[in-house]
């Protein structure tokens, strides 16, 4: 059975903010699943919204079946059963999700004592554990988070997280405040502890690349909605949503030439949640827009080869499962030769529209010229 | 590369700050040389802690070195209110966080005029303003004159920051993390905007950053630092596709799209109240635990002997008693 199977999630904060806007996500159990988006794109929100963690007044929709059970409709007693046991968060910023006056041992220990999972004597065996687990000696138990460093933290985090056997760990950032060989260490104990218990990971970041090289699935998200999904490495080097191009292209390559001296980034700035543009929410700052784009909100679609985008460009079925992995120095290229093609068939419909004359096309190319 | 003067070179920069209640002093700079050149972008790269934000603060002359000296234009700087005065009007400083580094309270005029008042401006303050921010890639300016911090977006704040230092026409700007604290896409804009800076206005800047893909994108020259030291320096294409210094090759191999298998350091930095004598990375070389020094006969020298001080000059250099040896480039 699918481990997390979100369904149509929707999150509306009381401020009438749609942080999120439909989206569907699924997970097998000892798989991993990226969350990559720009801050204000509706990560975190759908982080919290996962264990039910929002503030009060807040509306949300859909269903979130963690283990064929709906997160959403429980009673507070079973959600309460399920934090930590079924599903449990390493949120953003160890320093201050740890409680400052309390030792991080009598802190990891809390969980199981009150899932009764132990009685005093083992919850402080199992937190020593724990802690060996994560690459920290049992006796920093004593420890205060302020004698702990950053990197040490986050390990508490971590070990707190796993503290009940959990079915799913959702980490939001993990690694964001660390610095690069910290954040290396960290996103390998992860990767171990993933593979050896066989617990289901969906990581949250807004670094495309760590996630790429971390998750087996990554999905973009952009203003409240997922517009790419598929197998991380193909999604990373050869996206196909305008967006998640942009964003792929905004991570440099060191040692590629195109990069060297050409710093890529997108202007403008993301969409008020309160306030979302008609038509495709992207459309203000694509740079590939057609006309359409302006009326038609397009859905999330299968391109049938394991991958989906949500943009009206991209219509219509691949065929080979690996036709846009062989493209990923193609990307962007052409920006304004994509810029120009818009222009002129600006009376396409989505599904027979012209594939642009690019001297080199970008993978949003890609599925159309693979159309059998 | 033909090697005009420096503009801002430091000789031999300590900068230590003592220990509390008897402990160790903190030698947060521990001995540096580093030169910019004129129009040019050089990337100071390093981990939390490993003092360049510290070496930062002493080029502009915000700390005053412990040992050793900071020239600017060729001539040594001086630390009387006067002259430090002079000096950040030819030297702008940008830091990361530009929430933090803009008054809440301020229009955005009054935050890009501070510098202009501050320095007695005579000439047309208006359109000093007006043009710092078009410079800075806010257009139209006036629209922005009036808005205060919380009214715009981070990148455009950083841009607010980067304009309150482009109104004084500084020669060079030392950035702080400049990118940091924002978005990927923000991140190109703003990269990009420090390019453009440099081809339209000639503007040298050195960029503190953990960031190695940072230097890739617009750095002309890097210079690792690792507790205290710059243990790599030399130009960017160089440094970052053939790295010699197992430290360097350690931080490039960790980076998502490396290839090869990561070499993942084991714990952290040392503190720098207690540097390692001999190599101060020993303790954590992979090539020494590997024992590949051991094979190379500079085991010994690396417990035991500090590989020195690289000149500032921006030819390519190693701190290394092992890379020097093999001549691992």
């Amino acid at each position: 059975m699918t481990l997390l199977d979100v369904r149509g999630l929707t999150v509306t904060y009381a401020d009438g903010a749609a942080a999120v806007r439909g989206v569907d996500l699924s997970l097998e159990a000892g798989g991993t699943l990226g969350i990559a988006g720009e801050s204000g794109c509706g990560k975190s929100t759908l982080a919290l919204a996962l264990l039910r963690l929002l503030p009060p007044g807040t509306r949300v929709g859909g269903a979130v079946l963690l283990d064929g059970e709906d997160v959403l409709s429980m009673k507070w007693g079973r959600v309460r059963a399920v934090r930590w046991a079924g599903a449990s968060i390493v949120f953003q910023g160890a320093m201050h999700s740890l409680n400052p006056v309390r030792r991080v041992g009598d802190q990891i220990a809390e969980p199981i004592l009150l899932h009764r999972r132990a009685g005093p004597a083992g919850a402080r065996r199992r937190t020593g554990e724990l802690l060996e687990q994560v690459g920290l000696p049992a006796a920093r138990a004593a420890a205060y988070p302020h004698e702990l460093s950053g990197g040490q933290r986050q390990r508490v985090m971590i070990a707190m997280a796993l503290a009940c056997d959990p079915r799913l760990i959702v980490a939001d950032e993990p690694t964001t405040a660390l610095d690069v060989m910290i954040q290396a260490q960290i996103l390998r104990l992860i990767g171990q502890l993933v593979a050896d218990q066989d617990v289901g990971l969906v990581m949250i970041s807004h670094d495309l690349a760590v996630l790429a090289d971390t998750c087996d699935r990554l999905a973009v998200m952009y203003a409240g909605r997922v517009v790419e999904e598929g197998p991380a490495g193909q999604v990373y080097a050869a996206a196909r949503h305008p967006y998640a191009q942009a964003l792929s292209a905004a991570f440099p390559r060191i040692g590629d030439p195109a990069s060297r001296f050409a710093p890529r980034g997108l202007p403008g700035d993301p969409p008020d949640p309160a306030a979302l543009p008609p038509g495709c929410v992207f459309r203000p700052r694509c740079p590939v827009a057609l006309d359409i784009c302006a009326v038609q909100d397009p859905p999330l679609r299968d391109t049938g080869d394991d991958r989906s985008a949500a943009c009206v460009r991209i219509t219509t079925r691949v065929t080979t499962p690996t036709a846009a992995t062989d493209s990923d120095t193609a990307r962007d290229t052409d920006r304004e030769t994509d810029r120009e093609t818009a222009a002129d068939t600006t009376t396409d419909t989505p599904g027979d529209e012209a594939p642009a004359p690019a001297p080199a096309p970008g993978p949003a190319e890609e599925a159309r010229r693979d159309t059998p | 590369m033909n090697t005009p003067s420096p503009l801002l070179s430091a000789q031999g920069v300590h900068v230590t700050f003592p220990g509390r209640h008897g402990a160790p002093d903190v030698r947060a700079v521990d001995g540096v040389d580093l030169d910019v050149r004129p129009g040019e972008i050089v990337a100071l790269v390093g981990e939390s802690g490993c003092g360049k934000t510290t070496l930062a603060r002493a080029l502009v002359g915000l700390v005053e070195p412990t040992a050793g000296r900071i020239a600017f234009d060729g001539r040594p700087l001086e630390y009387s209110g006067r002259s430090l005065k002079a000096y950040r009007r030819r030297v702008q400083l940008v830091l990361q966080d530009p929430t933090g580094s803009l008054n809440p309270r301020h229009t955005v005029y009054d935050a890009v005029a501070e510098g202009l008042r501050i320095h007695g401006h005579a000439g047309d303050e208006r359109a000093a303003v007006a043009g710092a921010l078009a410079r800075a890639g806010l257009r139209p300016a006036e629209r922005f004159f009036l808005r205060r911090p919380h009214e715009l977006s981070g990148g455009q704040r950083q841009r607010v920051v980067i304009a309150g230092a482009l109104v004084l026409e500084p020669e060079l700007l030392v950035a702080d993390e400049p990118v940091a604290s924002l978005d990927a896409s923000v991140r190109g804009e703003i990269l990009a905007l420090l390019l453009r800076l440099r081809a339209e206005l000639g503007l040298s800047a050195l960029v503190v950053t953990h960031d190695l893909g940072l230097a890739w994108n617009i750095a002309d020259r890097v210079a690792v630092m690792y507790l205290g030291r710059i243990v790599e320096t030399g130009e960017v294409e160089r440094v970052l596709t053939a790295p010699r210094h197992p430290y360097t090759r350690a931080l490039l191999s960790v980076l998502p799209e490396a290839p090869g298998d990561p070499v993942i350091l084991a714990g952290e930095p040392p503190d720098p109240s207690r540097i390692p004598s001999g190599c101060r990375f020993h303790a954590r070389c992979q090539i020494l635990a590997g024992g590949e020094a051991e094979r190379a006969g500079v085991a010994e020298a690396c417990r035991g002997r500090d590989p020195g001080i690289l000149d500032g000059s921006g030819t390519a250099q190693v701190a290394c008693h092992w890379a020097s040896h093999s001549g691992a480039d």
